[in-house]
This record gives C-alpha cells, sequence and structure tokens, in this order.
C-alpha cells in the first residue's frame, strides 16, 4: 500500500561461509524461475486477501440463501444508497483537499536544499508514527465545539462552526491522515521534471503562470494520479476517522459493514456492501483509466 | 516570407554578479555587432554561462547594464526579451511533439494556426528535421533532439540566438558537423549569435569574434586568428591553442633587452624593465630544431636542450624539448625538416620576432583544459 514497501530480495544473496559448494546450484534454480522471488508476497495476499474476499462474496450470494437477495436489499434501501454515494463523494473531497494540500508542499520539497528537504519529508512522516486512533482523537480535541479550533474562530468574532460530527470534520481527519500518499508520489514525479524546461518555456515568451500551467503542470500530472488513485481508494474504506469524528448524517459504508457483521451479524448483507464498494471503485477506475494514460514517454534525461 | 531583420547589436557595460561573496562576474563590458557570431569562451566557472543566463534574462545583475538592438533589457524579464536560447541538455517539452514544441513560441505569441505551420515547417526545414515533425522528442537521437530545440530557438525570428554549449553531450563526430550546420544557419539567418563553450577548437571553427573569459572577467576579444597571434594574457595563450612559455629574468642595457633562460641568454623582443620575469611565449610550428654545430641565423634565438619526447604524426613531427632549468617546449616541425630521437641535444631556435612577451600570471595555469 505504502510507496516504500521494498521488493522483498529472497534467498540467494545471503553471504555463504566459503565452503558452501551447493550454493550456486541452488542460485542457478532461482535464476530459472525468477517468478519464485514472488512467492512470499503472493502466499500472503492469497490467505489474507484472496480467500476472505472470495467467502465473503461467495456469502453475500449465499446467506441465509442462495440468490440476489442481498443485493436486491442494499439498492432497495434508500439508506444504503446515500450512504454508498456519500462514501463516493467524501472520498473525492478527500482527494481534492489532498492534492491541493500536497501540491505546493510537493513543490517546496523539490525546490529546497538537502537539509530543509529532509525537515520538510520528516514532517510527512512523522504523523505515520503515530497511531490512527491517536491522531483522530487529537482532532476531536481541535474540531469539537469547545476546541482549539472555535475559540480562535470566536476569539475573532465570528460564530463558532459546528465542525465535529459533520462531514467537513471527516473530510478534514482523513485528509491529514491520507496526506503522505499524496505528498510521496507527486514529490518523486516532481522530482524528476527538470526544471530547465520551464526555463526554456520562459525563454520563448510564456509568462511564468502559462510556463507552469503548460509545462510543469502537465508533466507533473502523473503523480497527481497516483496520489489521488491511492487516496481516493484508501478513503473509500476509512473505518476509524469518520466514526470518531463524523455523525449519524457523515457514515461511510465501512461503518454500515460493520454493524450488519458484527452487530447484526448478519454475513451476507455485509458481504453484498463490500462487493458493490469494490465493484464501484473498479467501474470508477476504469473510466479513470483512459485519461491517466501518459500520452508520452518520459523523456529521457542524460 | 517577409524580409529578415538584420540581428541586433548586443551591449554589456559593467555588468558584475555577486552571489554572497563570490563574484561570479567581474565588471565585464563586452560589444556584440549586428549579426555577429560571437562565442564565449573558458573554462566552467569562468563566467561565460553567467553571461549567457544574464542576457536571457534568468539571472538579474547585480550592478551593470545590458542593451539588444540599443535598448537596456536589464528590466525586462526573460519571456518578454524576445531572445532566443538553446540549452546543452535540449530542453525540448517531454509531453509534446516535435511539431508543437516548435510551434510553442508562435502558439505564445497569439499567431493563428495557419500562419504557424508555415513557420513550423520552415524552420524544420532549415535544421533538415521536417520527417520527424510528429515523433516525440524520447524517440530522436541527441542530435536530432538539439537540432529539433534550435528550430524552436529560431522559429519566432528572434534578433539574437543564444546558444549554451549546445554540443556538450554529442559525440565528436556528431559534434564537427553540427557545426557546420550551426554555421549554415547563422549565415542565412543573419540573426546575431552569442555561443558558449569551453572548447577552443569549436570556438574557433565558429566564430566571427571570441570572448576569453576567465573567472569572471574577460582576458580578451578578438578574431581566433587575434587570439593565437597576438594574445595579450598568458591565460588566452594557454587557452588557444598550443604553446610553450618559458619563464627568464630580463636584463636591459641602452635599446636592447636580453633574457636568461635557463642559464642561456636570447634576446627580447621589445625592451622591458631590467629585473622584470616576462614569460616567453612560443607557438610549436614557430620553433625549429637544429643540431648544436650548426650556428644560428641572424636575428635567431637558440637554447640548447634535450629531445624527451618524439612523435610521428604523418604530417610532419611534434617533438618536446626539455631545457636545462626543465621546463619543457613543444616544436611541430615538418616532413622536411632533419628528424631528431629522444635523448638527442639540439637547439631549439626561433625568430626574434615570433616570440611572445607576457606578463607572468599563476592563473593560467590552473585552467588547462
Amino acid at each position: 500500500m505504502s510507496q516504500t514497501s521494498h521488493t522483498p530480495t529472497a534467498g540467494g544473496d545471503h553471504p555463504r561461509p566459503p565452503g558452501a559448494v551447493r550454493a550456486p546450484q541452488r542460485r542457478l534454480r532461482l535464476a530459472a524461475y525468477p517468478s519464485l522471488l514472488a512467492m512470499p508476497a503472493l502466499a500472503l495476499l492469497i490467505a489474507a486477501m484472496g480467500y476472505p474476499l472470495l467467502t465473503v462474496t461467495l456469502r453475500s450470494f449465499s446467506d441465509p440463501s442462495w440468490g440476489l437477495q442481498n443485493y436486491v436489499w442494499f439498492f432497495s434501501t434508500p439508506v444504503n444508497v446515500t450512504v454508498l454515494w456519500r462514501t463516493f463523494s467524501i472520498a473525492a473531497w478527500v482527494t481534492i483537499v489532498c492534492v491541493i494540500a500536497a501540491y505546493p508542499y510537493a513543490y517546496l520539497m523539490t525546490a529546497v536544499g538537502p537539509r530543509l528537504r529532509l525537515v520538510l519529508i520528516l514532517c510527512v512522516l512523522v504523523p505515520f508514527w503515530v497511531s490512527g486512533v491517536v491522531r483522530t482523537l487529537a482532532w476531536v480535541i481541535l474540531l469539537q465545539d469547545s476546541g482549539i479550533i472555535n475559540s480562535v474562530i470566536r476569539l475573532l468574532g465570528f460564530d463558532g462552526v459546528k465542525l465535529i460530527r459533520t462531514q467537513t470534520g471527516v473530510v478534514i481527519g482523513m485528509a491529514q491522515v491520507l496526506l503522505p500518499f499524496m505528498i510521496l508520489p507527486l514529490y518523486s514525479v516532481m522530482r524528476g521534471i527538470d526544471l530547465r524546461l520551464v526555463q526554456a518555456a520562459r525563454s520563448l515568451g510564456a509568462r511564468p503562470a502559462r510556463a507552469f500551467l503548460q509545462i510543469y503542470l502537465p508533466l507533473s500530472l502523473p503523480g497527481v494520479f497516483a496520489g489521488a488513485i491511492i487516496v481516493f481508494i484508501l478513503s473509500l474504506g476509512f473505518y476509524i476517522t469518520p466514526a470518531l469524528l463524523g455523525g449519524p448524517r457523515s457514515t461511510m459504508l465501512s461503518t454500515l459493514v460493520q454493524s450488519q457483521v458484527l452487530s447484526l451479524l448478519n454475513w451476507g448483507r455485509g458481504g453484498a456492501m463490500g462487493v458493490v464498494l469494490l465493484v464501484a471503485t473498479f467501474v470508477l477506475l476504469a473510466l479513470a483509466a483512459p485519461l491517466m494514460r501518459q500520452r508520452h514517454k518520459q523523456a529521457s534525461r542524460s | 516570407m517577409t524580409a529578415r531583420k538584420r540581428g541586433a547589436a548586443i551591449d554589456i557595460k559593467g555588468a558584475t554578479k555577486r552571489y554572497g561573496n563570490f563574484t561570479a562576474l567581474d565588471d565585464v563590458s563586452l560589444h556584440i555587432e549586428p549579426g555577429e557570431f560571437m562565442t564565449l569562451l573558458g573554462p566552467s566557472g569562468s563566467g561565460k554561462t553567467t553571461t549567457l543566463n544574464v542576457v536571457a534574462g534568468f539571472t538579474d545583475l547585480t550592478s551593470g547594464d545590458l542593451a539588444v538592438g540599443g535598448k537596456s533589457i536589464v528590466a525586462l524579464p526573460a519571456h518578454k526579451r524576445n531572445i532566443g536560447v538553446v540549452f546543452q541538455h535540449y530542453a525540448l517539452f517531454p509531453h509534446m511533439t516535435v511539431g508543437k514544441n516548435v510551434a510553442y513560441p508562435l502558439t505564445l505569441r497569439g499567431m493563428d494556426k495557419q500562419a504557424r505551420d508555415r513557420l513550423v515547417v520552415r524552420a524544420l526545414d532549415m535544421v533538415k528535421m521536417s520527417d520527424f515533425a510528429h515523433r516525440y522528442p524520447s524517440e530522436l537521437s541527441g542530435g536530432q533532439q538539439q537540432r529539433v530545440a534550435l528550430a524552436r530557438a529560431i522559429v519566432f525570428d528572434p534578433p539574437l540566438l543564444l546558444m549554451d554549449e549546445p554540443l556538450g553531450a554529442l559525440d565528436k563526430k556528431l559534434r564537427e558537423w553540427l557545426q557546420l550546420e550551426i554555421k549554415r544557419i547563422h549565415r542565412e539567418l543573419g540573426t546575431t549569435f552569442v555561443y558558449v563553450t569551453h572548447d577552443q577548437e569549436e570556438a574557433l571553427v565558429l566564430s566571427d569574434r571570441i570572448a576569453v573569459f576567465n573567472q569572471g572577467r574577460i582576458e580578451q576579444v578578438g578574431t581566433g586568428r587575434q587570439l593565437y597571434d597576438e594574445p595579450t594574457t598568458l591565460f588566452v595563450a594557454k587557452f588557444i591553442g598550443e604553446s610553450t612559455s618559458l619563464r627568464g629574468t630580463a636584463l636591459t642595457s641602452g635599446n636592447e633587452t636580453s633574457l636568461t633562460i635557463a642559464g642561456q641568454k636570447i634576446v627580447a623582443n621589445g625592451k622591458l624593465a631590467s629585473g622584470s620575469k616576462p614569460v616567453v611565449l612560443l607557438r610549436p610550428e614557430k620553433l625549429l630544431l637544429a643540431g648544436t654545430n650548426t650556428p644560428p641565423a641572424a636575428g635567431q634565438n637558440s637554447l640548447t636542450g634535450q629531445v624527451s619526447e618524439a612523435i610521428y604524426l604523418g604530417s610532419g613531427s611534434k617533438y618536446q624539448v626539455t631545457l636545462r632549468d626543465g621546463s619543457v617546449a613543444i616544436v611541430r616541425s615538418s616532413l622536411e625538416a632533419t628528424p631528431f630521437s629522444i635523448g638527442d641535444t639540439v637547439d631549439l631556435r626561433w625568430s626574434v620576432v615570433d616570440a611572445k612577451l607576457l606578463a607572468d600570471d599563476d592563473r593560467a595555469d590552473m585552467t588547462m583544459t
């Protein structure tokens, strides 16, 4: 999920004692079947993702009896459809907020010196090391009606704003949690953009704003798309943040799934909800794919 | 096609650029004639690229003035200067085709599509890249990319074209061919060209005049011939072409100055204060080798040394002669001259008038390419 995940370099490369005669043979076999390198990760994915997913899907069609009744129930209950729509709309808002907040930040990271860049990277990563629950509780303290944000607003002479248990509060909290997933892919793409291209555009007669919009922005879009997809998909499945920061009017689908499965023990309906979310996500990604396809190869940088 | 205007004159006056304590440009003044091909030549960090960036508008001057076509452009931002720039690393827009790249400056100027297409075709024709209009830059070789970059920089008919080591990333063969292409395009356009390079050969091939930069200053401005034959500083002498520099001590009596080099006396070509320590600069083709048994001709100087290297070059030979004080002279001799071999004791001779006397300069030594 994280952008910084490492490819496992399983087997083959451990330092061997000098007497290990069989080692070359073993390495040969690994070279013949490079796909073996993916085995540990694949095994984990199949066990932890594939099997449960299959079970959930199956039960959505078979629990309590075979048929489409769970799906019929889902789409004929207005609150479900409302929540599904809301889930996507919250995810979209979170993505938009993340893009707006991350873009200038990532750009700054490419523009500053190495020391300041390290500080900026740490600012992104440190919240990662704090549990999501703690971070969300921090937002509860900040956003609540008597919290800091509202105190400041009142101090300035305005009426207080309702933030906690609203959709706005949920979006703010989720955007903060997910911001690094937007900043890091953006930064990695922006770092590769040759700033001399912007200089070239200026020499050809482009105002700074135009050089940015016509040269820099298009070249940074792959990073925007990569980050947006990660943030959007993670948002769809968010549970803790909406549960703690949201109210009944900002319930997301994961909360409904939780109540169906854990409170009502209705695996069939919970499964159907999960499948609907999954399929809707795939459809959306398929629709967005042509937009994101790069119409050019990355320029070779000598 | 409208009648082409000639290139613009450029006047750089007292240009100074400081970064904190570092002075990148130190009171540089340079006049460039309309339509001239001027090369800024120097080692890296000498200020030549800074000068180019100042003219392009990428770098602001700390003090000084800059005029193109008689009008000061110091206050103009880069995009209002109407100056073509070709970068060392091409700087083609990777998300646009060759055609779109070349059309870009015209689009910015609000030109309609028909006129735009006509000019793009003409510019691409000029660099012989018209068959590649629909390709993306990543599908082209380095030389092709640079030709497209050149087309993009001239398509809007700027009165001045700046080129920053445009051939630096290309191999030798391609470089030599593109040098001739650039020369041809310069002739056809009549635009003023300012070309930055650290390669003296390239500078000699291309330029009407060359400005030699060193440590943020201009050492000398002149044609290639002037710089080679009449260098005014030791740095220029060493940077352009091969040379031998011998350090001596002057002794003047009456109208004549003699120099002591490696314990031997020679006649100086000029008058110097006694005790001064000039450098005698000699070009390899002005030096002759002779056996020590033949007397020097009238008006010739002679120093005895030993051949330490002899290289046969086909068209002639090249020798290294080591003098008694350890200084080394480089001699290029024709095929007809008597051959010598390593270890031979020889006389190094030259006509008094062929030597250049220059002030010694430590800075000249650290800058050999």
